[in-house]
């Protein structure tokens, strides 16, 4: 087996992640869409430094996961505050600034 | 030159039982129906990504990936989901025409744009991380970097953390804009309003049974809507009151026939 199967994988993985983005109307599930798509990137990251033998990737993973958690929280503090006043997860609700 | 990495059977084999496993729960998060399971499948994505991330010399990303992503984030999306409500469920009704179809060509397309792509790299072969890994110990080498190299960006992510949690705090703050309404107040609008003046009634107590489930009986045996929360009337929770009536009835009859004996 090679390394690449990893980054294969990866490619997967972050696809599957941006199909859910477009695909899903349940903001929450979108969002987790997000997720995997970052999830997929950390994978390529931590192959890649094992690739090169430098632990450059792990710690470039390491930021993504910091940079995820603060969007996570900021993204679930939104949808929190809309389903307060509209009632409704859904992202085509949301479309107060539509001319 | 060092040389060229070797991967085991075992790690051969690690991958390709556990690799299917996360494509089949990252495609449950497009289907699922319900968030909690997608929410579930995103664990066994994340978790076997942490299983991947140890498998490839990466021991520390391996555990914080397990520890904040499928214990921390999961944990709080999760939460949502319970504070959203369960029945948030998706729509099937596509809002821009063909969007449906036109997503499921534009990831196959860049599926095989990236495997492509990814296909026709040449590269010199892997190096591996053992001998890193040994020099300095995983962890050590990985603190060189943050607090050497990249101490910039790790300043700025600590800025990042501390904005988000401020903005998340603002952003669920809600601020009355009235004072909730005291015993008091509850009792003069009734005596205002001039309905219930006693208050709603109570649920039903029967001889073997109370809980706020079951609605009370009205003198004429009909069951009384107001004794129960209307938020169990919407959940279709009520119990029926009927059989702990009935039951009632027949514990008296029993006595009365004890006493006639």
């Amino acid at each position: 087996m090679s390394l690449v199967n990893y980054i294969y994988l990866s490619a997967i993985l972050f696809s599957i992640g941006g199909a859910v983005v477009l695909l899903r109307r349940n903001a929450i599930i979108v969002f987790m869409g997000v997720e995997l798509m970052l999830n997929a990137a950390n994978l390529a990251f931590i192959t890649f430094a094992r690739m090169h033998g430098q632990l450059d990737g792990q710690v470039i993973a390491l930021f993504v996961m910091v940079v995820a958690s603060a969007e996570v929280v900021v993204g679930l503090a939104i949808i929190m505050a809309i389903f307060r006043s509209r009632r409704s997860a859904s992202i085509d609700n949301a479309n107060l600034l539509k001319a | 030159m060092t040389t060229p990495l070797e991967i085991g059977a075992g790690e051969t084999a690690l991958f390709w039982i556990l690799a299917p496993i996360s494509v089949i729960a990252a495609l449950g998060l497009l289907f699922a129906r319900k968030s909690v399971h997608a929410a579930l499948s995103m664990i066994v994505v994340m978790l076997i990504a942490g299983v991947f991330y140890i498998a490839n010399e990466a021991p520390f990303v391996g555990i914080i990936q397990i520890v904040v992503y499928s214990g921390a984030v999961m944990m709080l999306f999760l939460f949502v989901v319970m504070l959203v409500g369960r029945d948030a469920s998706d729509s099937l009704i596509e809002t821009i025409r063909g969007q449906r179809l036109a997503t499921v060509l534009v990831t196959l397309g860049l599926v095989a744009l990236l495997t492509v792509v990814v296909g026709q790299v040449t590269w010199g072969g892997a190096v591996g991380l053992a001998a890193t890994n040994t020099e300095t110990g995983n962890v050590t080498g990985l603190a060189y970097l943050i607090f050497g190299r990249y101490v910039w960006i790790f300043e700025v992510s600590a800025l990042l953390l501390i904005t988000a949690a401020v903005a998340s705090m603002v952003l669920a703050h809600r601020t009355r804009l009235a004072p909730p309404p005291n015993q008091r107040a509850w009792a003069a609008r009734r005596f205002r309003e001039g309905k219930h003046l006693a208050g709603l009634p109570a649920p039903g107590v029967y001889a073997r049974h109370n809980a706020v489930d079951t609605p009370a009986l009205l003198p004429d045996g009909s069951i009384s809507e107001l004794s129960v929360s209307r938020v169990l009337a919407a959940r279709s929770q009520v119990a029926s009151p009927e059989r702990f009536a009935d039951a009632q009835d027949e514990i008296e009859r029993e006595i009365e026939e004890g006493s006639e004996r």
